[in-house]
């Protein structure tokens, strides 16, 4: 057989790309919809756990998050500029992507300089609002509990995206978590481990207990290093995670950024002009 | 019939990938610190190599020679663009545990390696026999540096907990060298040391 002939060589390699590109591509179209699927659930489950509705590490079916999430978590979209809900994008909040908004750049902005590493930011962003009982499919029976955040920035290797619930009070942090970061595993990514996650739930983002939103300056909470008090007699440090100062300090920044004018601050301001 | 037999045992420790060849030691740092993510990289490079081996080995003798590493290396990214999304639909979290390292299975030098000097010159079935071998070799020296590193850098195994931390209350103290890549350059030279002075034929003159 004549192995060494251009037209040879030619149709072999359109034969075998022809082929490998079927199975890649009928692979990835057929397994799309159970990517997705794990996508969404995974990020349901985050906010679940954030928001203490779930156990850490706790092994639930798709069914129960799914439940769960319509139950007691509304997903709010708002112009974060404003600070106002959007009435009209909240209507399709299933299918909002913050993360594609945001990198495109008829639907973002080009974020001025900050530490927290953030270059764009979206001109909505999504915020999940929890509620303190199970609600009826039409949203009766709402009580805000609490407010989830997406945050997101620069640690030391990666951008670390994760969730900030705060209480209704905008202040008072009720925990944290990251659903995607690529820290060195035992330093920076200890970042995930529950029992530094478990600091965060009682620091001040701004101001004292109670404090007015009119007294509050810039976020004043910090992950420091070394050991940080109660929150009580401690209420604007956190413990740092030794062996990762940068990453730590990554933290700092995208909750201080994320908390401030730039991110959900108007929101929050907004909010509380409301309620008060 | 021994042939098969030796073809299948040898990559264990006689012709270890990693131990003798020293080859595919990137993923064997990166995705060692815990076992769970091991085991999946051993079995993700255990389906490629036996896949790549065996569409190898029956296009061998179709396979244009001037070109024939451009067609190994199109099969092999196919293989592992298929196994990463199917780590993605059925293993969600350990995917994203191993991240970038799935897709780097197509730089693995051991797959490349079987390829190029077995695949090429044998039938499907000794080939496939070879893969399996040589994946089971280096699922071997995984499981082994990961097991190391969990237990030591975190005190778990499988995420289960072995040795109580002190940070949890425990008396176990861990290493955080382990957690490291380079502990699982340390593990794999002694891994290396313990085959070599258990066969020292495989000893290199100095």
């Amino acid at each position: 057989m004549q192995r060494n002939g251009v037209p040879y060589i030619i149709g072999f390699c359109v034969a075998v790309c022809l082929v490998c590109a079927i199975i890649v591509s009928s692979s990835a179209v057929g397994l799309k919809e159970r990517q997705e699927t794990n996508k969404l659930l995974d990020r349901q489950k985050k906010v679940l756990t954030v928001a203490g509705l779930l156990q850490e590490g706790e092994s639930v079916s798709a069914e129960k998050i799914q439940s769960m999430f319509t139950k007691r978590i509304k997903s709010v979209i708002i112009d974060l500029k404003s600070g106002k809900e959007n009435a009209e994008a909240t209507q399709n909040a299933a299918s909002f992507d913050q993360r594609k908004a945001q990198k495109d750049p008829s639907s973002s902005i080009s974020a001025p300089k900050n530490r927290a590493g953030v270059r764009r930011i979206p001109n909505q962003a999504m915020v999940y609002q929890v509620s303190q009982n199970e609600m009826a499919t039409d949203g009766a029976g709402f009580e805000l509990a609490q407010y989830i955040f997406p945050v997101e920035g620069y640690g030391l290797w990666s951008t670390l995206y994760g969730f900030l619930a705060v209480a209704p009070d905008g202040n008072t942090v009720k925990g944290i978590t990251f659903y995607e970061h690529g820290e060195t595993p035992g330093l920076g990514g200890e970042v995930d481990n529950p029992s530094w996650k478990s600091k965060w739930p009682g620091r001040m983002v701004f101001g004292p207990a109670g404090s007015s939103v009119d007294s509050w300056g810039e976020a004043k909470i910090k992950v420091k290093k070394g050991y940080a008090g109660s929150p009580a007699e401690d209420p604007y440090q956190v413990d740092g995670l030794s062996g990762a100062t940068i990453t730590a300090n990554g933290v700092t920044y995208l909750v201080r950024f994320w908390m401030g004018e730039n991110g959900f601050g108007p929101y929050i301001r907004n909010a509380l002009g409301q309620a008060g | 019939m021994s042939k098969t037999k030796e073809v299948l045992l040898d990559p264990l420790f006689e012709n270890n990938p990693i131990g003798l060849q020293v080859l595919g030691i990137c993923s064997a740092l990166a995705v060692t610190t815990k076992l769970e993510t091991a085991v999946v990289m051993s079995a993700a490079v255990f389906a490629v190599l036996v896949l790549s081996n065996l569409s190898v080995s029956l296009l061998r003798n179709y396979i244009p020679p001037s070109i024939r590493i451009i067609i190994q290396l199109t099969i092999i990214a196919s293989l592992v663009i298929v196994t990463d999304q199917v780590l993605k639909a059925f293993l969600f979290e350990t995917s994203k545990q191993l991240s970038v390292f799935v897709g780097l299975i197509i730089t693995n030098c051991i797959i490349m390696g079987r390829a190029e000097a077995f695949a090429m010159q044998n039938g499907p079935w000794r080939s496939m026999v070879d893969g399996v071998g040589n994946a089971a070799g280096y699922s071997l020296v995984l499981i082994f540096v990961g097991f190391f590193r969990e237990l030591f850098g975190s005190g778990k195994l499988f995420g289960i907990e072995v040795l109580p931390l002190a940070s949890e209350g425990g008396w176990y103290q861990p290493n955080g060298l382990l957690v490291l890549s380079p502990a699982a350059f340390f593990l794999i030279g002694g891994f290396i040391w313990m085959v070599r002075t258990w066969k020292p034929d495989q000893v290199e003159e100095g």
